[in-house]
């Protein structure tokens, strides 16, 4: 009798968590575990064989992609600079339209309420568009090409090059230009040497993050005719030529991680 | 009479004026180089936009209502291949962060392996990812199951195991100094601390995954990115219209529930 009073005493401690609470998690828990099940079935109806046809399938493939085939080096090596000067003309071309789109969205400066709103509704929309889809509609405009595929780059860098400016405007210290303004500087000299030292140092470390972007972006749009290196490996892949296209893939993962790695150290210098 | 000047200017080294000197003219370097190099064939370029111009930018603001059904249907597949994907990638992150974090494994060898991979799973295109896995389990959404895992492991491993190593180190002493073994220190110091951050950055990483997905159909990995290269192929540019649409949709929908619930949880 003493032992079973004991015991429930024990089970009365109160938990961390409210009964509530717990229920919430649990069904939220289930909730999430269901539908990842359901989205396991959904995306694997249409395999053929199966989970365990495709796993065993996928080290015979991986195999047919090794050694990766180095003599093709010389004969991407264009296409690959394409690609990077691609990227840097995007970058440019963005990060001078961005100013004033950022300045636009910026709510300390631009008090106009309206005109905040369209702008970051503007850019919200803009950002939602993947890169590719841009691409594909720039394709069917202006034809096949390096030009469809910059102007994709520009269009997509600038949705998220304006929102993160903007976001750097918004937070600078509005003090030094309340204190030119009142002594009578006029809208210019305010932003030039108000705003413009305080937003620098971050405006250059965003470029070069949109950079790196871009320059993951672009090696892929190759694929739907807008210049670069992915649309040869998209005819290496569709002549089954896979040592040559694993070259390919290669020689883009060193070029992603060299750029990324001479951007990194750059920011670190600003900053 | 007083006179008025302006302040000194601060003084620069000579090593810093000479790097800002061979910065610039690196920079200018790139740029001419580039712009020089660059063959863009702007004469057909224009040609092309002014013949095509009537055909393609009215079509996309009106769209085929008709393909409703269809294009939500593979909207509904692009989220399921986001949601798995994303899902797999939380949880293999997981064990990597912890690698990767300096302030759990204990020696640095661990934590520098656990960056390394990081990284070079970081490196890789999402797409080239999804060509690799076309390859493997064939066209279908599963392989963008697989791509999206693997290319959110990455950035979510990092984002993880910044979070681990931002957390109080006190109590985790505390409960060693009270002799709390490994796993206890685990469930009770760490976990409590990290949870909230890890969910907060896995649901923000969906609202990318979305984006993602729904181009992976461009080479053959499911999703609304098949009728992208199907709509594009055909030029119906109406249908394009109803994709862009339904793009545009979702992933507002999506980032904004997401926004609503990450500023819930943490």
């Amino acid at each position: 009798m003493t032992n079973e009073n004991n015991s429930l005493a024990e089970k009365k401690t109160p938990s961390i968590y409210p009964a509530k609470i717990k229920m919430q998690i649990t069904v939220i828990f289930f909730v999430i575990l269901g539908i990842y099940l359901f989205s396991m079935y959904w995306t694997q109806k249409e395999m053929v064989g199966g989970f365990a046809g495709a796993l065993g399938n996928m080290f015979t493939v991986i195999e047919k992609f090794f050694p990766p085939n180095l003599n093709v080096v010389p004969a991407i090596w264009g296409p690959m600079v394409e690609t990077i000067q691609m990227a840097i003309i995007a970058t440019t071309v963005a990060s001078i339209l961005t100013i004033p789109l950022a300045v636009l969205a910026a709510r300390n400066v631009t008090t106009f309420k309206p005109l905040y709103y369209t702008t970051r509704t503007f850019l919200n929309i803009l950002r939602t568009i993947p890169d590719l889809v841009l691409a594909v509609i720039f394709v069917g405009l202006f034809g096949i090409g390096l030009f469809p595929g910059i102007l994709a780059l520009i269009v997509f860098s600038l949705g998220i090059l304006a929102k993160l400016i903007s976001e750097t405007i918004e937070s600078v210290d509005m003090n030094p230009l309340e204190a030119m303004r009142a002594s009578g500087g006029n809208v210019y000299q305010v932003i030039w040497y108000g705003l413009v030292p305080q937003v620098l140092p971050q405006f250059t470390s965003l470029v070069l993050y949109v950079f790196e972007i871009n320059i993951r972006a672009s090696v892929v749009l190759g694929y739907v005719g807008a210049g670069g290196i992915g649309l040869i490996l998209n005819q290496q892949l569709g002549f089954y030529n896979y040592p040559n296209a694993m070259m390919i893939i290669v020689l883009i993962f060193i070029v992603v991680i060299v750029i990324e790695y001479i951007s990194n150290k750059l920011r670190e210098a600003l900053i | 009479m007083e006179t008025y000047s302006l302040p000194p200017k601060p003084k620069n080294s000579l090593y810093k004026k000479v790097k800002r000197v061979i910065i610039t003219l690196l920079v200018i370097a790139l740029y001419v180089w580039t712009f020089l190099s660059i063959d863009i064939d702007w004469g057909r370029a224009i040609e092309r936009a002014i013949s095509n111009f009537h055909r393609v930018i009215p079509k996309l603001f009106n769209p085929d209502w008709g393909a409703t059904g269809e294009v939500a249907l593979s909207m509904l597949e692009t989220i399921f291949i986001a949601f798995a994907g994303s899902l797999m990638a939380a949880v293999l992150a997981i064990p990597l962060a912890f690698l990767a974090a300096h302030n759990m494994m204990g020696g640095k060898i661990f934590s520098t392996i656990g960056k390394w991979i990081l990284s070079a799973v970081r490196a890789f295109p999402d797409l080239i990812l999804a060509i690799l896995f076309v390859v493997a389990v064939g066209p279908n959404a599963f392989a963008g199951v697989l791509a999206i895992a693997i290319g959110s492991t990455g950035m979510l491993g990092k984002m993880f195991s910044e979070i681990i190593e931002s957390i109080d180190m006190e109590i985790v002493q505390a409960m060693e100094a009270n002799g709390a073994n490994k796993i206890q220190i685990l469930f009770y110091a760490v976990m409590p601390q990290v949870i909230p951050e890890f969910l907060s950055f896995a649901i923000y990483r969906f609202e990318i995954d979305i984006r993602a997905s729904s181009i992976l159909g461009i080479v053959g990995a499911g999703g609304i990115g098949t009728m992208i290269i199907f709509a594009s192929n055909n030029r119906n540019w109406n249908e394009m219209g109803t994709i862009l649409l339904a793009i545009i949709i979702v992933v507002t929908v999506i980032d904004f529930a997401s926004s609503r619930i990450r500023s819930k949880i943490v």
